[in-house]
């Protein structure tokens, strides 16, 4: 995660407004408005709200954020205080709050978190409704993550996605012009990428974001899946076999070491030339555009992100780190914090915010498609379809606490390293993680 | 009248001074140690109050391959970095014993390990462990030793060495210096006496200093056995449990099921099972090694 200081926030606004100068304000987004029914919120008299989000990846996040708290307290009169928390952090705060029935009215939360205690959270179906209307309407991921039934329980926020981010010259180098959009492809650049000497590198320890979100992508790709739609595990199957017979030939072109590789260890070695693929934000990118050490910044050019190629199955299937903002039905103001939330998705709010995160969180509604952090420079655009091309965690089945269970525990990654490494044949792999799995999918 | 009898009573008085002790060990302790136990009985998930499942999570853990693994793990982990951590100890406690240029300034460094917080130093261990940067492997490239750098933390049975290794580094200071201060406080005039009897030193080592340390020694290989077992952040910082869960402690285990994945009861069964561990720990060194007939140069029976 690159640390992102305030000059270069400065520096990369600028860069974004002279972009919104030349593209003009999106028609569309302001047609559909119009049609849009208006959001009838009372906040209540003297509202004091309390907001807890995950601690910033990027620091224009939080600036940015923190400016727009204080616009609303200063339109709306209603006292906001916020605290950050690393984002592992985080489920546990909302789930002793909402199981003790006090702690912050809003909190943004991660993946399965609204499922873990749907009951205690309040009915934002309106302010889901409203968002929808007015901004193009929501990705089809985010209704899975937001909506209980036929009602919404929180209203995402956005995820915090990723790409094949490589080495352009390096690419080029191994005979190819562009990146792979298919598994066979991508196989084939491995392995050329490995007979030069440049190979590539993605994560096989208990990774918590980088390493679900590429062995996810990977299973799901060739049509392998952790449950069926009514969650029934079927993760053993010959389509997750053909997946993990892939992981290991693709692994054997790896950089060694991969297996002990947490979350920063792919920005290391990418940063220092050693990797030339991985899985990844746009945090290397704007490392390296943002370095001091000139060999680093050399780099900048040379970056290129790709989205995960598309496997057999014909369709995107990323996963990314998704969060959500979940009021809590004890808050004592309601309508305030459905005001707070509704607010900081509101366009004036969200795209300056998205700007200084540097697109480090995609959208989650269709209109802000068209901001321009997303082609003022032409290297962010394709983390602009991260949410678009999102399969949900629980994939094919609920969210819930079997869902989260399992893919803290890793099942996934360690299938997918078991293989991957040769410790386990893909069908014992594929066992284990049925057995692992079935445990917490139990009735 | 009656008051300033009841404060005169020494009984009384004495209770009415140990209420606030007691009320801290019983908020403090006692009552989250039973809750967890209860827990552990439970299925409650983070959010939601569980209800009485009997040793359903004990038997669920059983069958489960990662929790047994992660069992066959923490014995690993303890014994061999406790073994390794008293030879270890005893020896530099030994050697600092002897009269030393700079005694107290030396002394003194060799306390580091221990006092710097354990988050840090795994992280500097995560830096000597580095699969890319890893400055050990780099030195023995450079000095043509090796061709490839050491993944070490990428191999199960390497990975399970080096947080061995790394607990180790950090343990040994914890003892060393406990024995040392066992150590002086033998009486020199047993040594004088082994030497007119015409004891050699090995002879004054296993008469004399041994039997004189156990007490000691007991009390801080339970410490050591019980920090040891219980460990949680060196594994966390430097593996998470990987690679393959190969490190993962039941002490990791349990935060991850637990907390990160929202299964309270199992994580807190998984903390409940590590107990009886525990005690035959303490329960071994206090009656395996304070045994005063021994000490006081007896045979037990």
């Amino acid at each position: 995660m690159s640390n992102f200081n305030r000059r270069d926030f400065l520096k990369a606004s600028a860069g974004v407004a002279a972009g919104t100068a030349a593209v003009g304000v999106g028609g569309e987004a302001l047609a559909q408005a119009k049609g849009a029914p208006a959001l009838n919120l009372k906040p209540e008299k003297g509202a004091k709200l309390r907001v807890l989000k995950w601690k910033r990846f990027v620091q224009g996040d939080e600036d940015l954020f923190n400016a727009n708290i204080k616009k609303f307290s200063a339109q709306t009169g209603i006292e906001v205080r916020i605290d950050y928390e690393g984002f592992e952090d985080v489920r546990p705060k909302a789930a002793v709050a909402a199981n003790v029935g006090s702690g912050p009215d809003v909190i943004y939360g991660f993946f399965d978190d609204p499922h873990l205690y749907p009951e205690k959270l309040l009915d934002v179906t309106d302010v889901a409704n409203y968002l929808g209307n007015k901004y193009g309407g929501w990705y089809d991921v985010c209704k899975t993550y937001g909506m209980s039934g036929n009602k919404w329980i929180s209203i995402p926020l956005g995820a915090a996605g990723a790409t094949f981010v490589h080495r352009i010259s390096h690419m080029q180098a191994a005979g190819f012009k562009e990146f792979p959009k298919d598994m066979k492809g991508f196989l084939d650049l491995c392995k050329a990428l490995k007979a030069k000497g440049t190979p590539a590198g993605f994560a096989l320890g208990n990774a918590t974001g980088d390493g679900n979100a590429w062995c996810h992508w990977l299973v799901w790709a060739f049509g392998g899946r952790m449950v069926d739609e009514k969650n029934n595990v079927v993760i053993n199957s010959p389509e997750t076999i053909k997946a993990l017979e892939y992981a290991k030939e693709l692994y054997a072109t790896f950089i060694p070491g991969t297996l002990s590789w947490l979350d920063p260890n792919n920005n290391k070695a990418f940063l220092d030339g050693l990797i030339s693929v991985t899985n990844n934000g746009i945090s290397v990118y704007y490392a390296a555009k943002n370095a001091t050490d000139p060999k680093v910044k050399e780099m900048t050019a040379d970056i290129g992100h790709a989205p995960f190629p598309i496997g057999p199955v014909g369709r995107g299937t990323e996963l990314h780190l998704f969060t959500e903002a979940m009021i809590f039905k004890y808050t004592k103001a309601p309508q305030a914090a459905k005001a707070f939330v509704t607010f900081m998705m509101e366009k004036e709010q969200y795209e300056p915010w998205q700007q200084a995160s540097i697109g480090y969180v995609t959208q989650p509604l269709k209109a802000y498609e068209s901001n321009p952090i997303w082609t003022s420079d032409p290297k962010n655009t394709p983390y602009r379809d991260c949410v678009k091309n999102m399969t949900p965690n629980s994939f094919a089945g609920k969210l819930g606490y079997a869902s989260a269970g399992t893919m803290a525990d890793f099942v996934m990654v360690n299938m997918v390293a078991e293989a991957a490494s040769g410790s386990k044949s893909p069908k014992e792999a594929a066992e284990r993680a049925e057995a692992r799995a079935k445990r917490y999918y139990k009735v | 009248m009656s008051l300033s009898r009841f404060f005169n009573n020494r009984n009384t008085l004495g209770a009415v001074f140990m209420v606030p002790a007691g009320l801290i060990l019983l908020v403090f302790l006692t009552y989250p140690l039973g809750l967890g136990t209860w827990l552990g009985f439970t299925d409650a998930k983070i959010g939601r109050a569980g209800e009485w499942v009997g040793f359903e999570n004990f038997t669920f853990l059983f069958g489960d391959s990662v929790a047994r693994l992660s069992l066959f793990n923490t014995l690993f982990y303890t014994i061999v970095a406790s073994i390794i951590k008293f030879v270890f100890g005893l020896w530099l406690a030994l050697l600092l014993n002897k009269t030393l240029p700079f005694q107290a300034f030396v002394r003194a460094v060799v306390l580091l390990p221990f006092i710097v917080p354990t988050a840090l130093s795994a992280l500097a261990f995560w830096w000597l462990y580095d699969a890319q940067f890893s400055v050990l492997s780099w030195a023995l490239v450079k000095m043509g030793l090796i061709d490839n750098y050491i993944t070490f933390l990428g191999d199960p049975w390497l990975a399970r060495g080096s947080v061995v290794a790394a607990n180790i580094w950090r343990g040994v200071p914890f003892v060393a210096i406990t024995l040392l201060a066992g150590l002086q406080t033998i009486s020199p005039s047993l040594y004088e006496a082994a030497s007119l009897d015409g004891a050699t030193e090995w002879q004054k080592f296993w008469h004399v200093t041994l039997p004189m340390l156990t007490p000691i020694i007991a009390v801080v290989m339970t410490f050591s056995v019980l920090f040891t077992f219980t460990d949680f952040q060196l594994i966390y910082v430097l593996t998470r449990g990987g690679p393959l869960n190969a490190t993962h402690l039941m002490a990791t285990l349990s935060f991850q099921r637990a907390i990160l994945g929202g299964a309270l009861g199992e994580g807190a069964a998984l903390a409940t099972a590590m107990v009886p561990f525990l005690l035959a720990a303490i329960l071994f060194s206090y009656f395996g090694l304070q045994r005063r007939a021994w000490q006081q140069g007896g045979s037990d029976k």
